[in-house]
């Protein structure tokens, strides 16, 4: 049990300013102003995630295309989300009349709330973390599905055929697939024995659950991979939007800056769905350790922990982008078999096989 | 710094974010009115009837299995986390309840409801 020093936390900081700001004034005060900050940090990383997601998005799709991609406002298009979001800002909210008003303009709300509040629960690094229940993992698929309920709300109030079909189909994917993402999630609670999201990154602190559990750990990392992809709306999996049949699905009727937060909600459900599969399989922001190689570990440790969560997170977004441009597009029963058929009673199978390991301490410890 | 706090406060800046930026665009952006503008798109046909009407059963049979299996999750989370203390008898009674599950998928199965029609 080695504590190795880890120099460039956040951890020593927040304490620092926690303490400065109680020895100033009352705690309540001390409290909230924290929690504003909070607001704005969460506020500023969401925009900011989103804005390097959507340009990442754009240059590799482009790469997998064999296309140059955005390459004309600032060097290699770098600014081109920025100039994006200003455009999108100056667009006029075109006010559609057979709408039905109130849930018409609801929709966006439960839509960026419920990526927001997923968002917040995501451990970034050491000690950055805004909400941290200790029913963690239950909490974040909980919240999550209430992005399906501003996606049914804006297909059906849109009264357009196109917002309506999709918004049945979104619908239809999003509980499905919701199954098995929480499921797979269940199967590596079983192994932790923990639903707290930072008690499960600190269980992982020697070995990442992906090798801890080995083949069911796989398995229900494959399955998470695949509902975790197919909740969002992308790849394969996107026929809610399919803009060759359905126009663009659910958020046709919206205009302006209201089908923006459509669209940012759409990147930040990829983001977290890729921070959560990080921070539960491969050990969210804790290095990579080998028993026995000291000076190996020790170096791991220097890299500081919101590297590695970022890192991880960004190789699965890559993964997800791969798959993607990758697959043609699935049938609505084929998509539907693929869960009720295929993943939900191997996801069931997959669950026992990791109680039988647990139990029979076949799990791992270490690696090596 | 309670959990209960920061999760109001991560829920306003959700909040706030929607309103700040719908305000942002509505001063920032032009304004015209034209009759065309107000209704539905559909590729410039102008559309027949309303589109709130009654819809494919399908999506309904698979929200109702959607919410047998959904309440099953509920239940199978906390024996989830505490599997390890309660050993092979855990095992066993979840083998159970499980079992009568999955025959409900059967059964549905069997029933040809998880057929596209």
């Amino acid at each position: 049990m080695t504590h190795y020093s880890q120099p460039l936390e956040f951890t020593g900081l927040t304490r620092w300013f926690d303490s400065a700001l109680r020895s100033v004034m009352p705690d309540f005060w001390a409290i909230f102003i924290e929690l504003v900050i909070v607001g704005i940090a969460l506020l500023a990383t969401y925009a900011v995630i989103a804005m390097i997601l959507i340009y990442v998005e754009r240059k590799i799709t482009a790469f997998f295309q064999a296309r140059i991609g955005p390459n004309r406002v600032g060097k290699y298009g770098i600014f081109q989300t920025v100039a994006d979001v200003l455009k999108i800002l100056i667009k006029e909210i075109i006010h559609v009349n057979k709408v039905d008003k109130f849930l018409f303009y609801a929709a966006p709300f439960f839509i960026i709330v419920a990526s927001m509040l997923t968002f917040g629960a995501i451990p970034f690094g050491k000690g950055l973390q805004a909400v941290d229940f200790n029913i963690g993992v239950f909490y974040v698929t909980a919240v999550s599905s209430l992005g399906i309920i501003g996606v049914l709300l804006a297909g059906w109030s849109s009264n357009n055929k196109y917002s309506m079909i999709g918004a049945m189909r979104s619908g239809a994917q999003f509980v499905s697939y919701e199954l098995s993402g929480g499921f797979a999630l269940m199967t590596i609670v079983v192994l932790t024995g923990t639903m707290q999201l930072s008690g499960m990154v600190e269980t992982q602190r020697y070995c990442w659950n992906l090798f801890n559990g080995h083949i069911a750990s796989f398995v229900a990392f494959i399955i998470y991979l695949i509902s975790g992809h197919a909740e969002t709306n992308r790849g394969p999996f996107d026929l809610p939007e399919a803009e060759s049949e359905l126009t663009a699905g659910y958020h046709t009727e919206y205009s302006g800056l209201q089908f923006g937060f459509f669209y940012l909600a759409e990147y930040l459900n990829m983001f977290v769905i890729a921070a959560i599969a990080a921070t539960v399989f491969l050990g969210g922001w804790m290095p990579i350790q080998i028993k026995g190689w000291d000076a190996f570990n020790q170096i791991m440790w220097y890299i500081p922990s919101y590297v590695w969560f970022f890192g991880k997170t960004g190789v699965l977004i890559f993964i997800s982008l791969w798959v993607r441009w990758s697959f043609p597009r699935l049938r609505i029963d084929q998509l539907l078999n693929l869960e009720w058929k295929y993943l939900l009673p191997i996801n069931l199978v997959n669950i026992l096989l990791m109680v039988i390991l647990v139990l029979s301490g076949l799990t791992l410890t270490q690696i090596f | 710094m309670s959990n209960l706090s920061a999760f109001l406060a991560v829920f306003l800046t959700g909040i706030v974010l929607v309103v700040a930026g719908l305000g942002m665009a509505i001063l920032l952006s032009p304004k015209s009115f034209n009759p065309q503008k107000g209704e539905p798109y559909e590729c410039g046909i102008p559309t027949h009837g309303t589109s709130w009407m009654q819809f494919k059963a399908g999506y309904y049979l698979y929200a109702i299995l959607y919410l047998m299996f959904d309440v099953e999750a509920v239940f199978l989370f906390p024996w989830a986390t505490i599997v390890r203390e309660l050993g092979v008898n855990g095992l066993y009674s979840i083998l159970f309840f499980l079992l009568i599950l999955a025959l409900g998928l059967a059964y549905a199965w069997r029933k040809g409801v998880l057929k596209w029609k």
